[in-house]
Order: C-alpha cells, then structure tokens, then sequence
C-alpha cells in the first residue's frame, strides 16, 4: 500500500509522543526530526521537507499545544492538517466544457510514466461518467505505442484514433478532432510521446500542439515513485507547456509517494487521480485528506466505504438479512461466495486491508500471510458444493466432501480444514453479533456503511 | 545526427548537468560559504546529498567517512574537503573487473524491473551491441501481459538484426521461457536475452511467476552464465532500492541497468544503491539510441556528476537556489 512505510515510521515517532503526557519543547523537536527523515525518504522533495517541519513545529511549539489535554495528539493533529494544506484540501475534477462541446485533454509526461495506460484507465472512468471519449494515439515514435493503446482502448470500449506513425502529431490530433466532431464524442484524450522536461525539441512538440488546437487540459503523469526529481519535472512541463493537473501513476506500489506531496506544493497544480494497479479499471479519484490520513495511519475508511458502496451490488434488504444472519451466526455458504464476490470488486483482500485504520502498518504482514491463491481455492470448493450444501452445511458427511475435494481439485484434507474454518467464523461471529458490536466492526460484523462484511 | 558526433559523456555530462548544477553550486558554495567545519556545515552536506536523491542512509554512511578522514587528517578547511568527498563516493561506486563475463560466455540474461523502467527497450539495446561484437544473440518476449509489448521488442530486434521468440499476449510467460533456453541450446546461442514484464515487487503472485521463470533457466540450462539484470528508472527516489531488494529475492541480482539519466537531478539512487545492496551498476541509459546504453564507469559517473564545469546552463536553477 502506498506511504505504508511512513505510516510505520511517524506511527512509530508517535507512540513515543502519545505515552507522554505533557509535551516540551524538546519531544517537539525530537519527534520532527524524525518526521523529516521519514519524510526524505519517502521522497518528499527536501525543501517541501524543510518548509513543512517549520510550520509544524511553529505550531506545535504554540500555547495551545502545550495546555491542551493531549499533546501527543495534538501533534498528530498539525501534521495531519499541515499534510492537508500541503496536498491541497479539496478534489478537483477535470473541468469539461459545457453542452455537447468537446473537451480535448492531452497527457504529457516523462518516457515510462504510464501515459498510455493512465489514457486508457481515464477514458474507462469518464466512460462510467457518460462520457464518450476518443482515444488519439500522437506516440508515433516509441515503438508500438500506438498498438498499445488501440489494445487498452478495446480493452475499455472506446474509440481510438490512429494514423500510423508516419504522420505528425498536430496532424494526427488536428483529424482527430474533425473524426471527433463528425462521430458524436465529447472527450478527447491526446496520448503523447513520453519525452525528458529538457529536450527542448520535443517539448515544443507539445507547445505546437497546444498553441495550434483548442486544449483544455493538459494532464501530467508522474511515475508516484519518482524521487526528488519530480518536483523538477513538472515545474518544467508547467513552465513550459502549462500544466492543469496531475495523474500519479504506480501508486500500488511501496514506501513512496512522497511526489504527491511535493507536486501541489511547488507546483500548485492539483493531484486529479492515482493509478493504483495494472488493471484498466484501476484508477481512482484522488483526496488529498483521505491521503494525508493514510499516511497518518488512520486509514483510509472513507475511500473503503465509498468503493464499498460503489461496487456492491446488493440490495439494502439482501445486505440486512445477511448482517442478520451473521450475528445469529446462520451465515452459510451462500453468504461466503457473495462476500467473496463483494471483496474482489473492492480490489482484493489486500487492498480493503490498507485501507483499514491501523492495519496500514500490518497490512504487508498480513498480506504475505494470506494468499489469494487460498481464497479462490476456497472458492473452489464452495463451488463444488450443491445449492443444498451451501445452504446447510450440516449435510456435509465424509462421501459429499470426497466429492467436493474432487470438484475442487484438492485434497479432502483442504475441504476439512476449511469447513472447519468456517464453522469457527460462524461461532466468531455470533459472538461479535451478541455483545461488542462496535469493536466487530471491522472484519466480522460488517462494515459500517458496507451492508455486507467479509467472513474470512 | 549531430547527436552522435557528441561522444557519449559528452552527453551523460549534458545529461547530468542539471544535478550537477543543484549538486556542485549546493557544494561549491557550502564549501565557500563556510570559514570552518562544523555541525552546520555537515548538515548542509547532508542536505545537498539527500536533494540529489543519494538517500539518507548512504548520505550518513558517506558523511561519516569524511568526518573520519577530516579528524583523522586534521583537515580545517571547508574547501579540502571537496576532493574527499568525491573520493570517497567515486571508491563506493567501482565496479568488478568480472562484471561483464557474460560478454565472452554462453549465457542468459534475464531483464527485470516494475513497469516502465525501460526494460524493453534495454533488451533491445543490449541485443544489438552483443549483435555488433560478433556474438550470436536471441531475444525471448516473455512479456505477455502488456498490450503490445511484444510488437515493440520484435521492433527493437529487427533493428538489431537479432531472432527473436514469443508467445502471444496472456501466455505463459515460463513456456516462453522454456521454449527460448531450449532454441538457444539446439541452435548454439551465445546470448539468450529474456524480456520480462514490468510488475510492481510488491505483488506476490507477478514475483512469484518472475521466481518460476528463474527456476526455469536453473532447470533447463543449468551450466550457463546467469544474468539478472534490475533497470531501475534513474529518477526514481529511494523506492528503488526496496525494488533491488525485492527482486533479487526472487532472482538474485547480477547488476543494475540504470536508465532515463539523461533527464535532471539524478544519479543519486545509484550511490545509494551501490552503498546499501552492493549491486553493481552495469550499464547506463541516457537516451533513446542503440549508442546511448553504455557500461557503467564510476570515475567518469562521478566526475560528470561532481568535477566539470558547466558551460552556460543552470541560470534558471540559480533563482531556485536562492528562494
């Protein structure tokens, strides 16, 4: 998960700060240097680093800190407020153009980025926004690019403009554009050349591009895991071709990230969306608080919830009955594929992980523990099971799991261990169900706002 | 093609002259600005090094060496310490003298990194210098998984002149593998050159296959010269560095291919990486040309980064400096 590392560091500086009670000047001091370190190593860029430790320390340093009850948290406090103004406090949206105008959007960005990949996700989540979107593929120097993108826009269902690579890009996006207007499409998405902020030459390409069509947007994608480059790199692109926002890509990798937080703050140009996996359905809206919790360690609840709501298709009277029938401990099988189901569409068992409040420093751990190759065994198995099975797993002698072990092309070693698994889930449960619902929350007794939870 | 009259550290200069700038002026005036040396004096060090992304471990290991030899020498003055400095990092970064036997050996190199690092086009680079130096080269696209990936390496080997063996997207990468060390066996390869997908080192189960397909070439070639090769992205930050460690539990590393220097401020990783996982830099990428992928040379890497002078660029990093 990404900043996990500097969730566990400033986790870490915190604990020390949150035994104490009262909080000097000192402590303060202490636990910003350290805040500093975890910070350059994240890749914050050093002077973001420099300006931030300052005005923490200028507050935390206040009155009000030191006569609060909890300094420890007060600390917390600032640095989390601080990360927010630093990341900027709002969503921005892609701004479109009114009516049935064409919004023509082009990516730019360094050779690797992920131009091409972050044009087709984009193209996939205006596609969910009743855009119609149409793919102008301007790479015409790296080899296949424009074969990459034909294949991601078939992949995603929308358009893609080609012309080989034998013309130039202004001609490309200039017929595009005509293509565009004769076909009903009310986005364009300009997919260009990776190229380096100082090659002069191509970057007038992109200024050709701009001062000769009507571009609205000019999107930078930033690879999350660059270093303290970035800040250089899309002040360049800014000065020279104008920049209106950015897209992070590779965020569902490691320790990193720190670009997130350097960009909006030297460059001022809001952070639209993160790429966070290699699927095309992959990319996600970006909220620099819910971020800014995350790195804090508080998790990142808001985003699970919203993808929760977004993705579980299941009726609120479904969801009831079956948090129902958990807490009464009758959850059977059909429950379990059903929550299988509803995890996978959240982006997997390791993804929800991340995304719950203090499991940010155990989620690699935990991750490693379970694998997903186990739950689809799982799966398997429930699958090999009859209606009748799943629905009372008390028919379930040795002959029907003999059976079911072959279906499922396993042992009936595996088919045991597993129902007996889920039998103890089931008492679990139905403990949680009767006395300590609040603390059952996360993992057994449903997710608040999730209308289901995930038995596992 | 005035590019190629420019010999090639000509243009890793050109390249690096950017960091060169935020690193040498950050240096020069820290070691003029400062009558003595004290605790001032090594935190502005450590603040230079960190922005060239030399990280903060290696950037400690490297300040304290040089507070050694400055006690050690009783050295005063600010300026002396420069030529230490750059010693110092120019001796971390030396390479073995047995790094490149896979060029005079039957051998399997395997290209490995995260997405968009520029492993292909490595791949393709590597073929047609092994290619020019008379050795019989074959290049396997087991990158099935990115659209499109295989039609950008078929180009690359056809401008290198180099066969070239696939398997079509979503296919088992391992039995491209497979097929590809057998074809190198019965047709007498001198250099069988994998190209891999880019996956994240974080996703168990992509590492996992890259783990199978190292496996492979153990099982089906077990006499050959490896090479597993990581490119790292120079403009990475410190997250290269987990990527080293991370792949080479799956497949242990040989060297590191560092690309995309000819952009600004970076170079630093490779100090970091040298210092922390002692693996090698092999070769560095500064441009988009079969030319530009050369052996790495840690003098003139670190002359570039630190010693030459720039001509007449930097004038807008002189406005950043002093904010």
């Amino acid at each position: 998960m990404a900043f996990e590392s500097l969730t566990d560091k400033l986790q870490n500086v915190f604990k020390n700060l949150r035994s104490k009670g009262r909080l000097t000047e000192e402590d303060v001091k202490a636990a910003l240097k350290e805040v500093k370190m975890a910070l350059l190593e994240a890749d914050v860029n050093f002077r973001v680093v420099k300006q931030f430790v300052k005005a923490v320390e200028e507050r935390a340093i206040g009155q009000d800190v030191m006569n609060g009850l909890n300094p420890g948290q007060m600390v917390i406090k600032i640095v989390n407020e601080e990360m927010i103004a630093l990341m900027g406090s709002e969503t921005t949206e892609i701004s479109f153009q009114p009516g049935k105008a064409i919004t023509v959007l082009m990516m730019a960005g360094l050779q690797g980025a992920g131009k091409t990949t972050a044009t087709a996700k984009l193209a996939g989540k205006l596609k969910q926004k009743g855009k119609k979107s149409l793919l102008v593929a301007c790479d015409v120097y790296r080899p296949a690019a424009v074969e990459q993108l034909k294949i991601n826009g078939q992949k995603q269902e929308v358009d893609v403009f080609e012309m080989g690579t034998q013309h130039k890009p202004l001609e490309i996006a200039t017929q595009a554009l005509q293509f565009a207007e004769k076909n009903g499409h009310n986005v364009v998405i300009l997919d260009t050349a990776g190229r380096l902020h100082i090659d002069e030459d191509m970057m007038a390409e992109l200024q050709e591009l701009k001062e000769n069509l009507p571009i609205h947007q000019t999107l930078l994608v930033v690879d999350a895991m660059t270093g303290q480059d970035a800040v250089n790199v899309a002040k360049e692109f800014d000065e020279k071709v104008g920049i209106d926002g950015v897209i992070l890509s590779k965020m569902d990798g490691d320790t990193r990230g720190g670009a997130a937080l350097s960009i909006k703050a030297v460059t001022g140009k809001p952070i639209l969306y993160v790429g966070m996996g290699e699927k095309l359905s992959d990319m996600e809206q970006f909220y620099p608080d819910r971020m800014a919790n995350r790195i804090l360690g508080m998790g990142d609840v808001l985003t699970l919830i919203e993808k929760a709501q977004e993705n579980i298709d299941i009726d609120e009277q479904k969801g009831k009955d079956m948090a129902k029938r958990m807490q009464k401990g009758k959850f059977d099988f059909e429950d379990y594929l059903e929550s299988m189901k509803q995890m996978r569409n959240m982006g997997g068992l390791s993804g929800i992980l991340g995304m719950l409040p203090g499991m940010g420093a155990k989620a690699s751990d935990l991750e490693s523990m379970i694998d997903e190759k186990q739950l689809k065994h799982m799966e398997a198995i429930v699958l090999s099971m009859t209606p009748q099975e799943r629905r009372n797993p008390k028919l379930l002698n040795p002959q029907r799991k003999h059976r079911i072990a072959k279906g499922a092309g396993v042992d009936i070693a595996v088919v045991n261990r597993f129902i007996k698994q889920f039998e103890q889930s089931q008492k679990l449960m139905k403990q949680f169900g009767g006395g300590t619902r609040r603390r059952g929350g996360g993992m057994f007794g449903g997710f608040p706002g999730m209308k289901g939870g995930f038995p596992f | 093609m005035s590019e190629e009259k420019k010999g090639f550290f000509a243009r890793l200069k050109a390249g690096l002259s950017k960091t060169r700038d935020n690193i040498v002026r950050g240096i020069d005036s820290v070691f003029s600005g400062f009558s003595s040396i004290d605790e001032d004096f090594y935190e502005e060090l450590e603040e230079i090094l960190i922005m060239g992304d030399i990280g903060v471990n290696a950037t400690e290991a490297i300040l304290g060496r040089l507070r050694e030899q400055v006690r050690e020498q009783h050295i005063k003055e600010p300026m002396a310490c420069k030529r230490l400095l750059i010693d110092s990092i120019k001796e971390q970064m030396r390479v073995d003298e047995t790094a490149y036997d896979f060029e005079t050996q039957p051998s399997v190199i395997m290209v490995i990194g995260v997405n968009g690092v520029g492993k292909t086009t490595s791949v393709g680079k590597l073929a047609g210098k092994l290619k020019a130096d008379g050795r019989k080269v074959l290049i396997a696209a087991a990158d099935t998984f990115r659209a499109a990936a295989g039609d950008q390496l078929a180009e690359w080997a056809r401008r290198a002149d180099v066969p070239m063996i696939g398997g079509k997207e979503g296919a088992d990468p391992a039995s491209v593998v497979f097929d590809a060390v057998n074809a190198a066996k019965a047709r007498g390869v001198d250099v069988l050159l994998i190209d891999t997908a880019g996956r994240l080192h974080n996703k168990k189960n992509l590492m996992e296959e890259l783990r199978k397909m190292n496996r492979i070439i153990d099982r089906e070639y077990p006499d050959v010269h490896r090479e597993n090769l990581i490119v790292l992205d120079g403009t990475t930050g410190q997250n290269a560095l987990v990527q080293a460690r991370e792949f080479g539990d799956v497949a242990s590393l040989t060297g590191i291919v560092l690309t995309k220097m000819d952009g600004t401020a970076k170079g630093g990783i490779a100090v970091a990486i040298q210092s922390e996982l002692k693996v090698p830099v092999k070769y560095i990428g500064v441009g988009e040309t079969i030319d530009d992928l050369q052996k790495f040379d840690s003098d003139s890497f670190v002359n570039a980064l630190f010693d030459v002078l720039p001509e007449n660029e930097g004038e807008a990093q002189s406005d950043d400096e002093q904010q």
